[in-house]
C-alpha cells in the first residue's frame, strides 16, 4: 500500500488510469443509460417515470459512496499521515457533491408523478439533503484550508464526522416511515425485474468508473496545482 | 500516553475510539427521533394512540381491496387504510393521484375526525420496492407469482 502511496508512482499509474477508466465508464453509462431509456419496457404502475431509475439509482450510489471514499481517506491522512489521502478526499468531494444534487433532482421529478408531490420531508429525503450540504461545507472547508494555509487535519475531521449521516441515509426507510420505498436491491436479492436490473447495475458500474476517473484527474490537478506553487516559491526565493 | 506504542498506532486507537463514540452517539440519537422521525403513523399506532381530533397528522398504510367507494357528490371518495392489524376509514374529497388503487401504498395527510374517520386534505401514493415491467401485469396471478418468486431468489 506504501508503494502506491509515493506520488510520482501515483502519477505514473493515475496517467493511463484516468483514461482508462474515464473512457470505460462513459461507454458502460452511456450505454446501460441509452438501454434504460428507449429500450427498456415501460413499468406496470409507473410508465415510462420508470427510466429515472436508470440515473437516479446510481446517482444516489455515487453521492454516499462519495463521501464513504471522503471518510476513508481522512481516516487515512489522520493516521498514516498521507498527503496523498488528503488529495484523494478533495478529489472525491466535487463528483460526490455533483452525484447528490443529481439524486435529489431526479428524485423529485420522479416524486411528482409517482407520490403526487415534488418533495417531503421525510427521513430518506432529509438526510440525503444534508449529505448535499455537508459536501457544500467539505468543499468551502478543505478550499479554506489550502488558500489559506491551515491543517488539512480539520477538513479530514470534518470528513469522518460527516460519516455518521452515510448509515443513517442507508437504514432511514427501515428505522422511520418514509414516503421513500425501501430498499429493492438487498444482499443477494432484488425486488427489481430482470428487465429492469441488469441495465441498471450496468449503469451503476459505468458511473463508478467514471467516478474513479474523476477523482484520478481531480487528484492529478491538484498535485499539479501544489507542484506549480512549489516550483513558483522557489523562484521567488532564488 | 501509552507507552510502547507508535504514533501513528496512538493516531489509529485514539481515531478509532472517537469514531466509536460517534457512531454511539448518532444511533443514539437516531433511535430517540424514532416516532417523531417518522413520516405518518400506520394504523395500529392509530388505534393505540389515537391523535387528539382536528390535529393534523399523517396516515400511510395499505388501501384495503373492495373498500375504495365514489360518494353521489361525484368527487368524495372513502377507503379503508390498514396495516395488517388495524384499519382507519378514510374520506378524501378531490382528484386521485395516478398509482393509487386498492391494495397499494397510501399516505394520508389530514386529521382525525370527532367519529374516528381520518378526513384527507391531501393523498400521496406510496410506492413499494418492486419494480415490474408492464408485460407481466397481463399474466395470470399464479404466473405473475412466479416470476416475482423468480426474480426475488434470482437477484
Amino acid at each position: 500500500m506504501h508503494g502506491f502511496a509515493n506520488p510520482k508512482r501515483f502519477l505514473n499509474i493515475a496517467r493511463w488510469l484516468t483514461t482508462l477508466l474515464l473512457v470505460s465508464g462513459l461507454v458502460l453509462a452511456g450505454g446501460a443509460l441509452a438501454w434504460g431509456f428507449f429500450m427498456v419496457p415501460p413499468d406496470r404502475l409507473m410508465g415510462d417515470t420508470v427510466r429515472i431509475l436508470f440515473l437516479h439509482v446510481p446517482a444516489a450510489w455515487l453521492g454516499m459512496g462519495g463521501w464513504s471514499a471522503i471518510a476513508m481517506s481522512s481516516l487515512v491522512f489522520l493516521v498514516w499521515r498521507h498527503p496523498l489521502a488528503a488529495l484523494a478526499a478533495r478529489g472525491a468531494a466535487v463528483p460526490g457533491m455533483i452525484f447528490t444534487a443529481i439524486c435529489l433532482v431526479t428524485g423529485s421529478i420522479w416524486g411528482r408523478p409517482t407520490w403526487g408531490t415534488w418533495w417531503v420531508w421525510d427521513g430518506r429525503l432529509t438526510s440525503m439533503l444534508v449529505l448535499l450540504f455537508l459536501y457544500v461545507g467539505y468543499i468551502a472547508l478543505a478550499q479554506a484550508v489550502s488558500r489559506d494555509g491551515g491543517s488539512s487535519r480539520i477538513p479530514a475531521i470534518f470528513g469522518l464526522v460527516g460519516a455518521i449521516n452515510i448509515p443513517i441515509i442507508n437504514r432511514s426507510v427501515v428505522w422511520w416511515n418514509s414516503l421513500h420505498q425501501p430498499a429493492s436491491i438487498t444482499m443477494g436479492k432484488s425486488a427489481i425485474d430482470s428487465t429492469f436490473l441488469i441495465p441498471l447495475l450496468i449503469a451503476v458500474a459505468g458511473f463508478s468508473l467514471l467516478f474513479g476517473g474523476i477523482v484520478l484527474a481531480r487528484m492529478r490537478t491538484l498535485l499539479a496545482d501544489i507542484q506549480t506553487e512549489a516550483r513558483l516559491r522557489r523562484k521567488a526565493m532564488g | 500516553m501509552i507507552t510502547g506504542l507508535k504514533p501513528k498506532h496512538q493516531r489509529l486507537i485514539l481515531v478509532l475510539i472517537a469514531l466509536i463514540a460517534l457512531i454511539g452517539a448518532g444511533l443514539l440519537a437516531a433511535s430517540a427521533l424514532r416516532n417523531q422521525a417518522s413520516y405518518f403513523y400506520v394504523p395500529t399506532q392509530m388505534a393505540e394512540k389515537p391523535p387528539a381530533p382536528g390535529q393534523a397528522v399523517r396516515l400511510g398504510g395499505m388501501v384495503q381491496e373492495g373498500s375504495l367507494q365514489t360518494l353521489a357528490d361525484g368527487v368524495t371518495t372513502t377507503f379503508v387504510v390498514g396495516d395488517g392489524e388495524a384499519t382507519v376509514p378514510v374520506r378524501f374529497a378531490g382528484i386521485l393521484p395516478d398509482l393509487f388503487v386498492e391494495g397499494s401504498g397510501v399516505v394520508a395527510e389530514g386529521r382525525l375526525d370527532a367519529g374516528g374517520t381520518f378526513v384527507a386534505d391531501n393523498l400521496l401514493a406510496k410506492h413499494d420496492e418492486n419494480y415490474v415491467p408492464r408485460e407481466l401485469q397481463e399474466m395470470t396471478e399464479h404466473q405473475k407469482n412466479q416470476v416475482v418468486a423468480e426474480t426475488e431468489i434470482g437477484a
